[in-house]
């Protein structure tokens, strides 16, 4: 078990913290979503001013009370390690965010997570309900960038960080889970073997001390976290109001790059990441566009065409580019004997091209024809 | 003075024998029946009386007790009124019955003395058969369908003022049997009506060629149900022995009224269903949808709504081809070798992830389709993803019809028949047999390819192969061929996300 980094003081902030998780839920209601960055700014003494003022002194007492050995147990029973702000290897990415946690704690490896300059990290983030397409292409964008070194930052979360951190793992790169409770849980619960995965081959961390549950001001505040830690965040598909979004302006306010991954515009899912083009946002397409973006055209290009396709598959591929998602679409677009599609749609996925779903519909990769 | 009759009960869909004692002596005017009678024995006492008396026989004023033997096995239905009236006839002496013993009697009485339908006179004959019976009494409505049974005489019976006339010899013709009806009914709903889904129409073909399970996944409306009440017309044509199955059931079950119902039968129970519904119980035991839908297909419309331990009791039956139901009085086994056709909503709200309209949490769809792959996952072959049918397709030429499928179905068949063995198919291979079938080399190199690279399980593995068989079979190749392989890899059911 590697030992703390943390300074007892960037520790006690960490459980003074969970001590005030009711508090701050309280507080952080109504504008949950950008209050709880702006809160967690203020030092120990005026945020139990503000958020529990009568007994919030009780509670800086209790954790003033507290010594290194009893931490230092805490977590060992937790197999958990932390770093703290004062440490020379604490992420330079958060070094300049002003609202950045004193503390990390986590589990798995953290040496990936020392010294992790903003440009070697990207943070894919996006809808806990994503579609098909959505979770395609998170899958895709994580698994070439991993590819290309750099690590991958998401919050463990239905949806499209689920993608993202599978992309990685799938790629045998390193990723990131910022979790919003403590880092020896997983939230969701469902995605126990994922958190485990994550955390033997890269790492979990979180601002909360093992132990903590999740709040709802607990995602703002990780997702300041996640955008901090990277050069870049990526909203792959994101609702009009989501989470993903104060990420992203995060993002933007920290200035960092900021990318979005265009949607249909009548895709309720997409409208996140269409306004954010809208309103200037980076264009990503693939996994390209987004080195492109962080270390400049051309810096390091991506191989990625897929093997070459004869006339027929490439008829069948461009009837999926053009909208078909299942076997029947396909043979209805293209005239196919009875079974033709199936089988021209399994030698597409055998090549990549394709993924099909557990529904049985298909998806395009973003391999591109060779 | 004592006369005994003999007689049968209905257990599940099989008869078991019962004798029936009438004694009749001196003492207080009652009629009693013991010997674990249920309610509808019980009930005998009255219609028997009256049966007799309007028919202008005396009722016995004396002592009356009928005993069920053996008195163990308990009784159910009022299929031995008629029995009962026999015996009661004979032990009160207003009938001389010589050579009584090799009769046997099944039927329920009208209080005008009328022999009235029962269920399972099919079931019934045949016992009789086996327990030796000479003759079977039978009401005049069940005789075809108890002639069915062969190798027993049977005497159709319309009133109960018959028997004195039926003891003297008098005998009308033997019915004639019922005819099985092998072949769907003309009019039956045809695949023609199916416009379009070129895709879903070749995975019909294949779960019928093959007898593979089928999962339907897409939104309301887009021809699921459609599509599987067509696939009974479809399958191979039945054999006598599985149409006489069949008639079975469906005698025990009282659907018999209007003659045997032509072809496969088709269930389609309702999601509410109970497990006991499902696959049979209750006391005494009574066959579920499974063993009603026996040599024909069972559909699950929206699958993830059934209740899991309603899925989970469906495992073993579906696997075993037959459901054992215990009770304290013992084992039965019901038949149910049906095809299994399932149907499912992508998302609890229907329209499917990638509609912009679709409001389902992200949790709902996850536990939605988790449902999916849990849900008698291992036990379902093909998938096929349904999606609305376009205008042009709604308004297109009408498909091939079930007639045409089905006799490539059956050649399909044949030639899995001719490799496995009489009744079997690929979908029933065992491990072995999967592993013995012939591949080319392209095709096999697909197979590892995939298995390699997508750690296909051994599961899935053994099912791409049955799946590349039948359409093989489908093609008339002796070899599975490249093409094959490739279509049965997208058709299988995939195991996870």
């Amino acid at each position: 078990m590697p030992e703390s980094r943390a300074c007892v003081e960037c520790l006690r902030r960490s459980w003074l913290l969970s001590l005030l998780g009711p508090y701050l839920e309280k507080t952080a209601t109504g504008a949950v979503g950008r209050r709880s960055p702006e809160l967690l700014r203020l030092r120990n003494e005026d945020l139990v001013e503000v958020v529990a003022p009568s007994a919030g002194k009780e509670m800086i007492r209790r954790v003033g009370a507290l010594g290194e050995g009893w931490f230092a147990e805490r977590l060992d029973e937790a197999e958990c390690w932390a770093i703290c702000r004062h440490d020379d290897r604490f992420p330079p990415g958060l070094r300049d965010a002003a609202d950045a946690p004193w503390a990390l704690l986590g589990r798995g490896d953290p040496a990936l997570v020392e010294a992790i300059e903003p440009t070697a990290a990207i943070t894919v983030v996006g809808s806990r309900r994503a579609t098909s397409y959505g979770r395609e292409v998170a899958r895709d964008l994580a698994r070439e960038l991993a590819t290309a070194g750099l690590v991958v930052v998401s919050g463990l979360a239905f949806g499209i960080d689920a993608c993202a951190h599978r992309g990685a793992l799938d790629a045998g790169g390193k990723t990131i889970a910022v979790l919003g409770c403590g880092p020896d849980t997983s939230y969701p619960a469902a995605h126990r073997a994922l958190w485990r995965k994550i955390a033997e081959t890269g790492a979990v961390i979180s601002e909360l001390p093992p132990g903590s549950t999740p709040w709802r001001w607990s995602f703002p505040a990780r997702n300041r976290v996640m955008a901090a830690l990277a050069g870049m965040t990526v909203v792959v598909e994101a609702a009009a109001k989501s989470g993903s979004l104060i990420t992203a302006d995060l993002a933007a306010e920290l200035g960092r790059d900021l990318g979005a991954v265009p949607g249909p515009v009548a895709s309720r899912a997409s409208a996140g990441p269409n306004e954010l083009l809208a309103g200037g946002a980076c264009v990503v397409r693939d996994a390209q566009d987004v080195l492109d973006a962080m270390l400049g055209a051309g810096a390091r290009p991506l191989q990625r065409t897929g093997p070459p396709l004869d006339p027929g598959l490439a008829k069948v591929l461009a009837a999926v580019e053009a909208g078909a998602t299942n076997a029947d679409a396909v043979a209805t677009a293209i005239d196919l004997p009875p079974g033709g599609a199936a089988a021209a749609l399994a030698r597409l996925e055998l090549l990549g091209y394709l993924s099909t779903t557990p529904i049985g519909t298909v998806t395009r990769t973003l391999l591109a024809a060779g | 003075m004592l006369a005994t009759a003999r007689t049968f009960t209905l257990d599940g869909i099989s008869a078991r024998p019962v004798r029936v004692e009438v004694d009749v002596h001196r003492g207080l005017p009652g009629f009693a029946i013991v010997g674990l009678p249920d309610a509808a024995v019980r009930e005998a006492r009255e219609r028997v009386r009256a049966a007799l008396v309007n028919c202008g026989f005396q009722f016995p004023l004396s002592r009356v007790v009928v005993n069920l033997a053996p008195a163990s096995l308990r009784k159910a239905g009022p299929g031995m009124d008629l029995a009962i009236a026999a015996a009661l006839l004979c032990a009160s002496e207003q009938l001389e019955w010589e050579g009584m013993e090799r009769f046997a009697f099944a039927g329920e009485l009208a209080l005008d003395g009328q022999v009235r339908p029962i269920y399972g006179a099919l079931a019934i004959a045949e016992a009789a058969r086996e327990d030796g019976v000479g003759s079977i009494v039978v009401p005049a409505e069940n005789g075809p369908e108890a002639a069915l049974a062969g190798g027993v005489e049977v005497v159709p019976l319309g009133s109960v003022a018959e028997l004195p006339a039926l003891a003297v010899g008098a005998r009308g013709p033997e019915p004639m049997p019922l005819r099985l009806r092998p072949d769907p009914a003309p009019g039956a709903p045809d695949l023609a009506d199916l416009r379009g889904q070129p895709h879903l129409r070749h995975a019909l073909e294949v779960a019928a060629a093959g007898g593979h399970s089928l999962l339907m996944v897409g939104p309301p409306g887009a021809g699921k149900s459609l599509a599987a009440s067509r696939l009974p017309s479809i399958l191979p044509p039945l054999s006598e022995t599985e149409a006489l199955e069949v008639a079975r059931v469906a005698s025990a079950t009282g659907r018999l009224g209007g003659g045997l119902p032509a072809g496969r039968p088709f269930r389609a129970p309702h999601h509410t269903i109970s497990a006991a519904g499902l696959i049979g119980g209750g006391t005494p035991p009574r066959p579920g949808e499974i063993t009603l839908a026996h040599r024909g297909v069972l559909f699950l419309d929206e699958l993830c709504e059934f209740r899991r331990e309603v899925l989970e009791a469906l495992r073993a039956p579906l696997e075993a081809g037959e459901v054992s139901i215990v009770r304290a009085s013992g084992r039965r086994r019901l038949p149910c070798r049906f095809m299994l056709v399932a149907a499912s909503n992508p998302c609890p709200c229907g329209r499917g992830e990638e509609d912009p309209d679709c409001t389902c949490l992200a949790s709902s769809v996850q536990r939605y389709q988790g449902k999916l792959s849990g849900a008698l996952a291992d036990r379902i072959d093909l998938l096929a993803a349904v999606a609305q049918p376009s205008a042009e397709e709604i308004g297109g030429a009408s498909g091939e019809s079930s007639a045409t499928v089905r006799e490539r179905v059956r050649a399909a068949r044949e030639r899995q028949e001719a490799r496995l063995g009489h009744g079997r198919c690929n979908a029933e291979m065992t491990a072995a047999e999967v592993r013995g079938c012939e591949l080319d080399p392209a095709a096999a190199a697909l197979l590892a390819d995939l298995y390699e690279r997508r750690r296909l399980s051994g599961r899935a593995h053994d099912r791409a192969l049955r799946l590349a068989r039948t359409v093989a079979d489908l093609a008339g190749a002796a070899r599975i061929g490249e093409g094959e392989m490739a279509q049965a890899l997208q058709l299988r059911r995939r195991d996870r996300a």
